[in-house]
This record gives structure tokens, sequence and C-alpha cells, in this order.
């Protein structure tokens, strides 16, 4: 069960989270990634700042955004039925350690289909100078009592 | 890097085989942050109707993207990335799930000269990534 009212709902913008250079490798390693997330020459060489983050990390900061839906009595999303659907990251620019990032979840929409529900969110995040960096987009499942 | 002007579409452009164990997800669940016990504990993924310890789908996800990377040599060329998670990877307690990740250039775009890469990541003869696409900005 999901409330279809969440539709277009905007969640605040979350705590500041700081890419953390030793937070990037333990992230890449579980990833299997290559030598730019876990080499600072190499990534150096390459012309960024500091480690690259891997094109799915973005996920830990989408899930600060989550908590606050998963958590809002508003929703009504019982996260034991819950079920990753789908999920996609679209970059304005590549994040490296050493970002300080926020982000802001909006509710895209709530639709239902045989029985479940699926709830799509977007989740921006901004850099220090409220510049869009990366739109995480995401839908969960949520299984209906009978599916 | 490889040069956008000798890409076909079609063309494979890497493959590679994982092996996930269950120190694989236990490590991923430290490092994403995602403590869902039906990704290490075997009673508890019963107990909610599953046939066993399943990966994270955003493990599945993150690693399949990798091979890509490396042919690029570069994470920060993947501008665009996404993926439908339609099939579970399921984790034996011993033993190993083993993946295989097949990518393929699906379309291009000589305008912003980018390349859709389309992903292929099989787990036991079956396909568990649906439209698993990533655009490479080159």
């Amino acid at each position: 069960m999901v409330n279809p009212e969440i539709q277009g709902k905007r969640y605040p913008r979350t705590e500041s989270y700081l890419v953390g250079r030793e937070k990037v490798r333990e992230f890449a390693r579980a990833v299997m990634a290559g030598p730019e997330c876990l080499d600072v020459d190499k990534a150096k060489g390459l012309g960024y700042a500091d480690l690259v983050v891997p094109p799915t990390f973005p996920v830990v900061i989408q899930e600060q955004s989550l908590k606050l839906v998963l958590s809002d009595p508003q929703a009504q999303i019982d996260f034991s039925r819950v079920v990753h659907g789908d999920q996609r990251f679209v970059y304005q620019r590549p994040i490296v350690a050493g970002d300080l990032l926020t982000s802001e979840l909006t509710v895209a929409s709530v639709k239902s289909l045989g029985g479940n529900h699926m709830v799509t969110f977007e989740t921006e995040i901004f850099d220090q100078q409220d510049a869009l960096v990366c739109t995480a987009i995401s839908t969960l499942v949520v299984r209906g009592k009978d599916a | 890097m490889p040069k956008f002007s000798e890409l076909e579409v079609g063309q494979v452009v890497a493959t590679k085989d994982y092996e996930l164990t269950r120190d694989s997800l236990v490590r991923y669940a430290g490092a994403s942050g995602d403590f869902n016990p039906i990704h290490y504990r075997d009673d508890f993924a019963q107990a909610v109707g599953l046939p066993g310890v399943l990966a994270h789908g955003m493990l599945t996800m993150g690693l399949s993207v990798q091979p890509v990377v490396s042919w690029v040599g570069d994470a920060a060329r993947v501008v665009d990335y996404g993926v439908r998670f339609t099939k579970p990877v399921l984790v034996p307690a011993k033993g190993v799930a083993k993946l295989t990740v097949t990518a393929t250039v699906g379309l291009l775009d000589e305008e912003n000269q980018k390349a859709r890469v389309d992903l292929n990541t099989v787990f036991e003869e079956n396909t568990v990534l649906g439209k698993a696409q990533v655009w490479v900005q080159f």
C-alpha cells in the first residue's frame, strides 16, 4: 500500500554529505571498481581533483533522502514489502572525493499495477554551490498483500 | 581511451566474469549502508518467502558497469546509467554465484559524441538486468 497523494510531494533537503576518500575506496572495492576510484595519482592524472566515485555511488546519498519517505507516516510504505524495480543515475558532472553534497527527493509518480504499487522517486543531488550534480531515479515496487 | 569514430553498433567492447560470495554481499552491505538481512541471512530470506539469500540489486548494477569503465579507463565518462532489476541473483552460503557481463555498443550519438553501451548480465543462463544501458561521453 502506498498513499497516492504523495505523488508530487517534495521532501526537505538532506543534511550535507561529505564524500570521503576512504568511503569511495570502500565502495569501489565492494563493486570491484578500477584504479581511478582507488588510486589518487591515477585520478589526478585523468584531471580530477581527487578519487572519482564509481557510477552507482550516489545510491548512498539517495538512501538518505529515501529514509525521509519511508519514515513519513503520510506515505504509508511498508518497507518489508518493498522490492527495487529500477534505478538510474544521470550525471551533470563527475562526483569526486571532497565534494560536499545535499539531496532533495520528489515523488515523481505512484502507480498501481496488478495489486502492486510502483513509486518512482527522483533525487536531485547538489554541490556546495547549489549546482545540480546528479539525478538518481529509483522505482520501488511495493508488493500487495496477495502478491 | 577508445576512439568514438572507430565504434560500431553491435560491437562487443567488453566481457567479464564475476564471482559473488556471501562475503561480497556483506562487504557491499557495509559499503552501501544497505543492511537488509535478506542479503545475508538464510532464515530471514526464507521467512519472507524468498528462495534464498539474494545479492543486492545495486551490487549487480554496480559491478555490471565496471567492464565498460575499464574499457574507457575513466568512471566519470559514464554520464547516464540505468537498469531494471528483473531476476534475483541467489548467493549460496558456501560456494559462489557466477555472473557474466557482456557490453555491446547499442547506439551512437554522433552529434554529442556519446555512445550507448548495452549490458547483458547473465546468472545461471538468465539475464538478471533489463534495459541495462550506459551512456559514455567521448
